[in-house]
């Protein structure tokens, strides 16, 4: 592979506009140059970024998936005055287990375990989905906690008013209780997505293609490290920000109850 | 319409009642009265399974409440229940709270339960609220939604625990005012609270509960003009 000098690009590329800057702002911008615009480099981002929101989004939704499922069975075994039944103290015992190991490796290493060991994915797809269930997953066990620090903290008077009206149990968690834990839950669990979209810079151990190995891949055909690397950081920075400010609005959305 | 057959509960060793017998008819507006920690609010929850017996059968309009097999969230839809903390759906508006059950439960359509809701918040005298959320209310207006609310199931039964025990002085009256008027209409209820003036006018009968067990019973008369027991003549001393 041949690696683009400065000599070269200055000869060859350079608008003449550019050559009659200071030599020390030149150098900046070929550096520009070269990470973003030859040979069409952007393109590394852009597609590393759309990687990035696939893996984020569909993390995301399995993991409030997972997480509500065992949020509700681990609250509604909590919240049973009677000993709860026998399938029930064993779906409990599960959720526990799987909290409990999910929370307590580290990320990385369910990646290289799922990647290597369970499933070990061939092709751009099945690593996709390959990171998709093991980042789901993992947040599935924190959004739990989330979620039932939410669940518990409706009043039980409400629960005994949708029953009290006829309506059952599921029917009342999913149109009484639900609604109002989702409102209470939402700063931690906004602070869970910017995590998790944070965390998605971990797939590069099972080779996808992510916007973090696009700046590896840079930093090897450039054998420059800092425009690459600050600008993944800028990247990551500005989409935490725009999430941000997307959760505050939904955040005001749901508060219209509370206005008085 | 309710037929209580040796009903107990106990939380733990604790023994809350103690083996109740009792039947309340159709149209009868029983008030129970009590110290706190008696068992009258722990006897209405029993009425319609919010607590859980420990032993002793509920007949509602013929059917045991307490046998499994029957689906008490059928039956609960005919047993309207307002709470002392009054339990509005702080999410939704006052409308939607008192469409909720009946449009879950396809008992109407959105349409009907709207005109339905429309028409019990005339009653409740509320009907400028329709689009408040609980949080903008006063204690005395949540409650009087919260009537609303268990009416629009129409129910046959309505069970009051201490309805107006978390109101301020001043809203009491308003409160009491629509279970008159809902007495009035023939409704069959069953009432506890502290409002012995309440019991007085509007109860056709009054149960003085104590230590687990309906001590003392009859019409507001008898009870409040001429009690036997000596529990019931101290504790009328101290609230009346």
């Amino acid at each position: 592979m041949n690696v683009l000098t400065f000599a070269k690009w200055a000869a060859e590329m350079a608008p003449a506009w550019i050559l009659s800057l200071p030599e020390g702002l030149q150098r900046v911008l070929f550096q520009f140059f070269q990470v973003f615009v030859y040979e069409n480099r952007w393109k590394f981002f852009t597609d590393g970024l759309i990687t990035t929101f696939a893996v984020t989004i569909g993390a995301l939704v399995l993991g409030v998936i997972i997480g509500m499922v065992v949020a509700i069975i681990r609250s509604t075994h909590d919240s049973s005055r009677r000993k709860p039944n026998i399938i029930l103290r064993f779906f409990n015992m599960i959720c526990k287990v799987y909290v409990t190991v999910l929370r307590g490796t580290p990320l990385m290493v369910q990646l290289l375990i799922m990647g290597f060991v369970v499933m070990v994915p061939k092709g751009t797809l099945e690593t996709n989905i390959c990171a998709i269930i093991t980042l789901g997953i993992n947040s599935g066990a924190y959004v739990a906690e989330i979620a039932r620090s939410g669940i518990m903290s409706i009043n039980a008077g409400q629960m005994e008013a949708g029953r009290s009206l006829g309506l059952n149990y599921w029917q009342t968690m999913r149109f009484i209780i639900i609604p109002q834990a989702f409102k209470n839950i939402l700063p931690a669990l906004g602070n869970e997505l910017i995590a998790l979209l944070k965390e998605t810079s971990l797939v590069t151990v099972i080779a996808l293609q992510d916007v973090t190995k696009a700046a590896q891949v840079i930093v090897s055909k450039t054998y420059t490290a800092t425009i690459p690397y600050i600008s993944l950081a800028l990247i990551y920075l500005v989409l935490v920000m725009i999430l941000t400010k997307l959760l505050g609005i939904l955040e005001r959305r749901l508060r219209e109850s509370d206005k008085r | 319409m309710i037929n209580v057959k040796g009903l107990r509960k106990a939380f733990g060793d604790h023994e809350v009642l103690c083996g109740i017998d009792e039947h309340i008819a159709k149209g009868e507006k029983v008030v129970i009265i009590g110290a706190s920690g008696s068992g009258k609010s722990t006897f209405l929850r029993c009425l319609n399974l919010l607590e859980q017996p420990t032993g002793g059968n509920i007949f509602f309009e013929g059917t045991d409440i307490t046998d499994p097999k029957n689906d008490i969230n059928k039956l609960r839809q005919k047993m309207g229940m307002v709470f002392q903390q009054f339990n509005l759906f702080p999410h939704m508006t006052v409308k939607e709270n008192i469409k909720l059950a009946p449009v879950k439960l396809r008992l109407m359509s959105e349409a009907e339960a709207e005109a339905k809701a429309k028409a019990l918040l005339e009653r409740v005298g509320l009907p400028e609220k329709a689009d408040a959320y609980p949080g903008q209310l006063s204690g005395g207006q949540q409650q009087r939604i919260a009537i609303a609310r268990a009416l629009a199931m129409n129910p046959d039964v309505m069970l009051f625990d201490e309805p107006t025990s978390a109101l301020d002085p001043e809203m009491v009256g308003e409160v009491l005012e629509i279970m008159k008027e809902l007495a009035d209409e023939g409704m069959t209820m069953v009432v506890v609270t502290h409002e012995m003036g309440f019991a007085r006018e509007v109860a056709t009968r009054v149960m003085f509960m104590d230590e687990g067990v309906i001590a003392e019973q009859g019409t507001p008369d008898e009870l409040f003009g001429n009690p036997q027991s000596p529990r019931l003549q101290a504790f009328l001393g101290k609230v009346l």
